[in-house]
This record gives C-alpha cells, structure tokens and sequence, in this order.
C-alpha cells in the first residue's frame, strides 16, 4: 500500500515524552503522519504504545515535546495551545476514537440510531429524519442491521458494538482516527470480519489513522507504516512490509518470529 | 354542580391544632421539661446541636420538644432559628490538646501517656433493656481530674517520629476560613469545606459510607487513633482589645483516624488521616466523619476514586438531611398539573397504539381471509 | 433565651443584597443558573425556599403579592407561603393576577398575560436541565459553558425513536436568548410560549440547588424540537365546566368512581374573572 506524501503532514509529533513519576511512559517520540496513510504502533504490553496514543489525542499531557495538527482550515496549530472547547469540537468533529472496549466509546442506554446521531445533533442537525437517515446509512455502512437501530446497544454482540463505535466516530467525517487495539477481545472470526471492513473505509473515505496493536497481523492488514515500541522508546519504524518482513533490529525480529505461522 | 375547593387556609389552621394536641399527648401524663430533655435525654440534644449546627443545649432541648422526638424535624428547627443569627466572625481555632478530658481511649496502643480513660461510655455494656435499671446510676462517681498536660494527642506522638502525614494547620491556608453557609458550595471542594459539609452531615448517612469504607468500598485501613470527648475553650480575638477574649466552654469529640500509608518516590511513607470532630458526645457521628473524610481525600493522595464514599459530588450533595428530608417529602406537595400533562400524553401514546394493533389484527384477518 | 427579631420579610439585609447580587447577575447573562448560598427558611428546601428567598429579596412595602400553586391562590402551599409574607412583611395580597406587582408561582405561568411593571418568580426543584441525563455537576458546568448540548437533543431523538413523539410534557427545556438551555420549573409545557417575549421580569430560585436564573423582559425563549417534530403546545380538547374557556389549562377532577370527569381551569383567578364578566359554561 502507498498513499500521497505531496502535501504538508496532518499530524506531527516532536519529542514526545511523556514521564509518570520515576516510571517511563514513552520517550522522544518523533513522526509525521499525512492524509490517507495509516500508521501501526506496535508492541508488547508496557512498551508505551497507549501511552503514545493518549498524548496524541490530548487525552494527558507531555513531559516534553509538541504535537502539531493541521485543522480543516489548513492552519496548522499546536494542540497543547488549543483552548478546552477548541480541543472538544476538535475530538467531536475532526477525530475519531476508537476504544478497545465499545462500551467506553457509546452511550450504552441509548439507541444506536441516536449514538451516530450524536455527533450530527451536537454540531446543529435537526432535523430527526434527516438524522435518523444518514444514521441508518452509516449503520448499513459498518454491516449493522438497520431493523435493530432503536435497540440500545446492551443488546448488540460485542463485534456490532465495536462496528457501532466506528459508525458513531465516522458519521463527522473524521480526517484522523485514532485506534486503540480495535479488534481486540473479539473473536478470531468477528476480527477477520471487522479488519476487512477497517481497511475498506479507511481506503474509501482516505482516512489518517493511528492505530495501536500488539497484533502484528492487524498492523500488516491495516497500516501502511509502522513504529515498533519497547519500554518507552521507538525500537524501529518504516513501511509495514519492509519492516515485517525483513526486521533490522534484534527486539524486532524477536517479535516477528514469536508469531505462529497462520 | 361542582365548586371549586376553598378553604385551605382553615383547613391549615385546624391541622396546626391538631398538631399542638398530639404534641401533648394524655394530659394526665405530666408534660416534658426542656431540663428533662437537656439532662436525660443528652445524646440526643448533642445530635440536634451537630447537625443543627448551633450549640445551644436549651435551644436543641425546645426543638426536640416542639418536633415531638422527631430529631430530623428538630433539627430544622434549629437550623433555620440559626440563618436567623448575626454572625460575628470566626474564633480562634479550638485546641483539642488542651481539652478538660472525660474520656480518652486509643485502639492503635495497648498504653500511652495519659492512659485510657473510657468515661461514661455504652461500650461494654449488655444491652440487655432494664424496666427498673435507668435510676442504677443515682450514685455520684468519684472524681478523678484528667491532667491535660500528660495527655499528648497520638497523632502528635507520630508525628514528632513523622510517621504521619503532617496535620494542616491554620496557618496553611491563604485567608479566613470559609464558610459553607455563606458561599455555595463548589466542585471540586476543598477540604475545610468538605469537612464543614460532613459535621453538620446526616449521622446515618455518614455511618452507612464510612462503614462501606471498611467493607471495601474505598477501604483506607483506619485505626482509631484517638478518641477524646471533654470540654475545649473558645476564644475570639478581639481587635479592640488586641488579645484573645474567653467566651466560654464547648464540650467536644474528637476523633483522629490513622490510616493506610504512602510515600512516593521523593517522599518517604507516612501514616495519612482523617479527621472527625462534634459537638457533645457524638462518637459514633466523629467517626464516621473521619472515615469518610480520608477517603474523600482519595483525588489529593493520588487514590483511584472508584466507590461512593470517595465520590465528593456524591456524598457531600446528599449528606445534609434538612435538604433530604424537604425534597423527599415534597412529593406530598401537589404535583396534579404535572400528572395531568402526563396523563394526557399516555393516552395519547395508548390510543395509537391500540388503534396500530386494530389495524394490524384488521390486515392479519384479511390475509388470512385469502 | 434569646427571641429572634425578625427583617422585614424575614431575610436580613446581608442576604438580600447576596440574593440580589445573584439576580442582577442571573439577568445580565439570561437562562445561566448563578450560584448563591441559599439559606435555611422556616418551610423545607423543596417546598418553594428558592422562590421565598427570590421574593423576599424583591419585595418592598408596597407591594402586592399574589402567591400560586398549580395555579390556584387556596392550595395548601400556596395559603402557607402567603401566610409566611403578611407575616414578615405585611404586604397587601391579592388573588387577582391583574391587580399583582409579584407572584410568586409553583408549576404554572398564570393565563392573563402578564405587564411590564409586574415581576414573577418560579419555585424550582432542579434548576439543571442536563440533570437527568448526566448527573454530575462539575460535567454540566462544562456543557454549559461550552455550549455542548448534544446530549439533550438525543434525548430527545430518543423519545421520538421509542414513541413517535418528544416524551416531555412538563418541565420541558427551552434555549433562552439562543445561548443557554434552560429548565422553565415543572409548568406544562402548555404554558413555554408566554415565557417568550414576556413583558414581566422571569425570576427562577431553587433553594435546595443553590441556584437563581432570569428571563429579563422581551426575550427570545424558544422550547427545543426538531424541525419535522415541531413543539407542539398540548392542552385537553376539553371546556372549563365554570366558565366555558377553551384556552386555558385545566385541571382534570374526578366525580365519581364510575369514570365520571369534570375539567376545570387551573388558573382559579382566570377563571373566575370570565365568571365575573358574565361568562358560562
């Protein structure tokens, strides 16, 4: 896979650092991210990869270092600068984020045609058949039975929640999502299934998307680059084929190998 | 022909007789005396007089006698004669350590200085009920002064091995203390605030959060440090005079909880507290305070906030129970317009749903007719 | 035992300039709920000590109050906080909305509309509309401020989702000066449209919440909805058995145990005013 590399970067990190006391959460962290390309950060439980993600999505702060982002208007800011309802409109509209667990990504008492309306009423629809109709497109979109719209959620399968959290995510038309081990906690058939439809949207819709895994599988289907993590530092990093396929380093090739043939 | 309901006026006034006759009860039995209530029934007037938030015996003995028993009745009673009080200022702050002490115990040393001193408590009573036993105690006890000198406070004898977190002083804070019955309340808050919210705060709630505590929701691993119960002065510093003037006695509780140790990587482990403190002898309400004051510290000591008693918001919005009481029983207050429009609203939603059932019992009919 | 002397309606001075303060606020910044230290009155937090404070903090000696509840000037409630201000004040009171500087209201706007010179105040038990929906108060803050009121309208979505209609009859949210939403107290959602453009001054106290909030006069306050699921004003398809009037609210009254039913305007003074003028049923 290969994506555009001409225009200016939509999402750059400098130096990420980021400490929780005397312990090590990732460090000097450095990558450019354009549009439509999908990078994988991967590695072993503790290797700082969630870490990396909640920096980058603003959900804590740096010890050190700067994320920037270029908004919809082309102006390219720094997230920290942004102010609190800057950072919310930002996560609501612009983002997606995409939990392991779906229950922490949906309103779970709440229908699943009203949690893909959400983002569309928080930025002004209303109009309800409006909503409930493009709810019930994006619904068809992720394979999700469009007759079970107003069930809440507690009833859905785990696989349909997860596919709900990525239609409540995409229905703003996100420019970057970020994921964090989306298929994990599924079952072997319902992740193979969930992957392909990942792939086809990201593809479909050009979206930018980081993607935390220690799925070596998951990375190789979904991402173009990926950034190999092992106790809060960046071991390797490259095309996803390249990288997999013929590791430079030992920590690297060590993973790899630890994978069961299919 | 129907008319309009008047006389609701009356009808309130022959209600307030029929209160004020049932307040007294048989004639024949002789009436209460507000001494009665202040000398017999005292740990009830030290309840009123805590969550009441005034210390005033004789007033707390009137309200508990006009509520007819009812302590969260006179409560109310007392508190909204206390809005009614010109406030002053704020004294210097009590020094516990100086208490005339009636009674001292601490479970976390077989002995200290100053010894245990239990006093008059229920605690190792058999509570057995006694028809003829309430006059046993006719006897004067024999008087054995508590010397206030060798009764250094536990908490203070940790503290000069710094074994225990450091007690916030007065002098800590920047400004007057605040008051929580002059500035609404806000979250997150801060402890003098919390701490003012949970003494005037409910005893049955606050017991039923600091024993969940100890059940494992948000368990904080308490000793009882220190109980004291005696009489603490109380000065205000009159600027006038340039010195502290002495207004009079206040009999207290204290109770200082030790509790489960930290340290971090710059600060070596100490025992943390929690702190409870009423008026009269309350030492099952200090307690509690205590209890659920350390894990309401939870968010400053970097605990994971995960049960109700550590959840601010939650306890301190519910503790009071004059504001409990008014809500809940509000209810009984006319609620017709509301149910009418909600009525309405369920026979409209009943008539199409009925009238959607016709019609599908109608199509099913005709298919089955083909 | 000290007897305690009692301010002119009751309220010292101290805590009517705080109460005032909170209201001047309350006006600048529409439909915001402003924060005041309540105090304890001598009737229970929920039964109408927001709207005490709110009133006692406005009223002068020559005022004249006319205090409802459900609409009717003899409810149990409505006698009882009347009472509360001949004592403490000695207002003239009047039953007759017309002939009223203040009224103080629990669950109804009265149907004669209302004159500039004239202030109503609402009794409120939860002054947060978000409440039900998110109960804490440190997020609520946050959704006001950053005017993040998504969550309401999904409630909504819900409603029509699960019934066809917003299931809302009472209480029911409004946008004020099209910046904050706002919980009109638990009036029908009958009577939303005489906030809008209100000649009179809209007063809110909930005592036991701590919180004051204002319409000032000729407002904009417009009930939420969506566009094909316009607010609808709902009202019985029913006559007053008094006076005959069909655009009034009215109370539902149970005759027999047969099913017999008689309506009735709830706005007793409206009612007996067409009365006066020679209406009938």
């Amino acid at each position: 896979m290969s994506a555009d590399h001409d225009e200016e970067p939509l999402l750059v990190a400098e130096g990420l650092t980021r400490w929780y006391g005397r312990n090590l959460g990732c460090r000097d962290v450095t990558f450019a991210l354009h549009e439509g390309e999908v990078m994988a950060v991967v590695g072993e439980s503790g290797s700082g990869k969630s870490t990396l993600l909640q920096l980058l999505s603003m959900q804590i702060e740096a010890t050190a270092g700067r994320v920037h982002y270029r908004m919809r208007d082309g102006v390219t800011r720094d997230l920290a600068m942004l102010g609190e309802a800057e950072r919310r409109f930002l996560a609501r509209t612009d983002w997606g984020y995409v939990h392991q667990d779906p229950t922490l990504g949906l309103r779970m008492t709440v229908s699943g045609g009203a949690n893909v309306g959400e983002r569309l009423m928080a930025v002004g629809w209303r109009h309800y058949g409006r909503i409930r109709a493009t709810a019930s497109d994006w619904l068809d979109r992720v394979e999700i039975d469009v007759a079970r719209m107003d069930e809440a959620p507690l009833t859905y399968s785990g696989g349909m929640r997860q596919r709900l959290q990525i239609a409540r995510n995409l229905v703003s038309a996100p420019r970057l999502v970020f994921m964090d081990e989306p298929t994990g906690g599924l079952d072997v058939s319902v992740q193979a299934r969930l992957l392909d439809l990942l792939r086809g949207l990201v593809a479909d819709l050009r979206l930018s998307a980081v993607v935390v895994t220690h799925d070596l599988a998951v990375a190789r289907l979904l991402s173009h680059r990926i950034m190999v993590m092992r106790g809060g530092e960046v071991i390797e990093t490259g095309l996803t084929d390249q990288v997999l396929d013929d590791p430079r380093e030992a920590y690297t090739q060590l993973l790899v190998a630890s994978i069961l043939p299919p | 022909m129907y008319v309009a309901v008047k006389g609701g006026e009356r009808a309130i006034d022959n209600a307030h007789r029929l209160l004020a006759h049932a307040r007294r009860g048989d004639p024949e039995v002789p009436e209460l005396t507000l001494e009665q209530i202040k000398e017999q029934l005292t740990l009830a007037v030290d309840r009123v007089m805590n969550e009441g938030s005034l210390y005033d015996r004789d007033l707390a003995a009137l309200a508990i006698k006009q509520a007819r028993g009812d302590l969260i009745e006179a409560i109310f009673l007392l508190r909204a004669f206390r809005a009614t009080l010109p406030r002053f200022g704020a004294s210097v702050p009590v020094d516990t350590a100086a208490m005339s002490v009636a009674r001292r115990i601490s479970a976390a040393f077989k002995d200290l200085p100053g010894g245990q001193l239990l006093g008059p408590t229920f605690d190792y009573t058999h509570r057995l009920l006694e028809p003829d036993g309430a006059g046993e105690s006719a006897a004067e006890p024999a008087a054995a002064p508590a010397d206030a000198d060798a009764m250094p406070r536990v908490t203070d004898l940790l503290a000069s091995d710094d074994l225990i977190e450091p007690s916030a002083s007065a002098d800590d804070t920047e400004g007057p203390a605040r008051d929580l019955t002059r500035d609404p309340l806000g979250f997150p808050a801060e402890r003098d605030l919390r701490l003012q919210n949970l003494a005037r705060g409910d005893e049955g709630f606050l017991l039923a959060l600091g024993y969940s505590t100890q059940r494992g929701y948000g368990r904080n691993h308490p000793f009882a440090g220190e109980i004291r119960l005696g009489d603490v002065a109380v000065e205000f510093f009159a600027e006038e005079a340039g010195f502290a003037l002495p207004l009079g006695h206040l009999t207290l509780t204290e109770c200082q909880m030790i509790n489960q140790f930290r340290g971090t990587a710059t600060e070596p482990p100490r025992f943390t507290r929690g702190y409870g403190l009423g008026f009269g002898h309350c030492e099952r309400k200090a307690m509690a305070v205590a209890l659920v004051d350390r894990a309401l510290r939870a968010r400053e000591l970097g605990e994971e906030v995960r049960a109700p008693a550590q959840d601010e918001e939650f306890v301190l919005s519910h503790s009071d129970n004059v504001q409990a009481t008014g809500f809940v029983e509000h209810l009984k207050l006319p609620h017709y317009v509301d149910f009418q429009a909600e009525l309405g609203l369920v026979r409209r939603l009943r008539a199409e749903f009925d009238e959607a059932a016709a019609r599908a019992a109608q199509n099913a009919s005709r298919e089955a007719a083909e | 035992m000290n007897a305690p002397i009692y301010n002119f309606a009751y309220l010292d001075e101290q805590t009517k300039r705080m109460i005032r303060r909170a209201i001047l606020k309350a006006v600048a910044i529409p439909g915001y709920q402003v924060p005041f230290a309540s105090r304890e009155m001598p009737m229970p937090y929920g039964w109408g000590t927001g709207g005490v404070q709110v009133t006692a903090a406005v009223l002068g000696p020559d005022d004249v109050l006319k205090v409802i509840d459900q609409g009717a000037d003899d409810t149990t409630n409505a006698v009882s906080i009347r009472k509360f201000f001949v004592k403490t004040a000695g207002v003239r009171t009047t039953t007759r909305t017309a002939d009223a500087t203040v009224i103080q209201t629990r669950h109804r706007i009265p149907e004669t509309t209302l004159a500039e010179h004239q202030i109503i105040v609402f009794q409120v038990p939860i002054p947060e509309p978000l409440r039900y929906l998110e109960p804490r108060e440190t997020e609520t803050r946050r959704m006001h401020a950053l005017a993040d009121y998504g969550l309401m309208h999904v409630k909504l979505y819900e409603d029509i989702a699960r019934h066809g209609h917003i299931a809302t009859t009472y209480a029911y949210p409004v946008k004020v000066d099209g910046r904050y939403v706002m919980d009109p107290s638990p009036t029908p959602k009958f009577d939303n449209p005489k906030m809008s453009d209100c000649p009179a001054l809209q007063l809110f106290g909930a005592g036991r919440e701590k919180r004051i909030y204002a319409i000032p006069p000729w407002t904009r306050v417009v009930s939420l909805d969506f566009e094909d699921h316009p607010f609808e004003r709902y009202r019985l398809d029913e006559t007053c058995a008094l006076c005959g009037a069909t655009d009034s609210f009215l109370d539902e009254v149970v005759t027999d145990d047969r099913g017999g039913r008689m309506f009735v305007c709830s706005d007793t003074d409206y009612c007996e005013g067409r009365l006066a003028d020679g209406a009938a049923a």
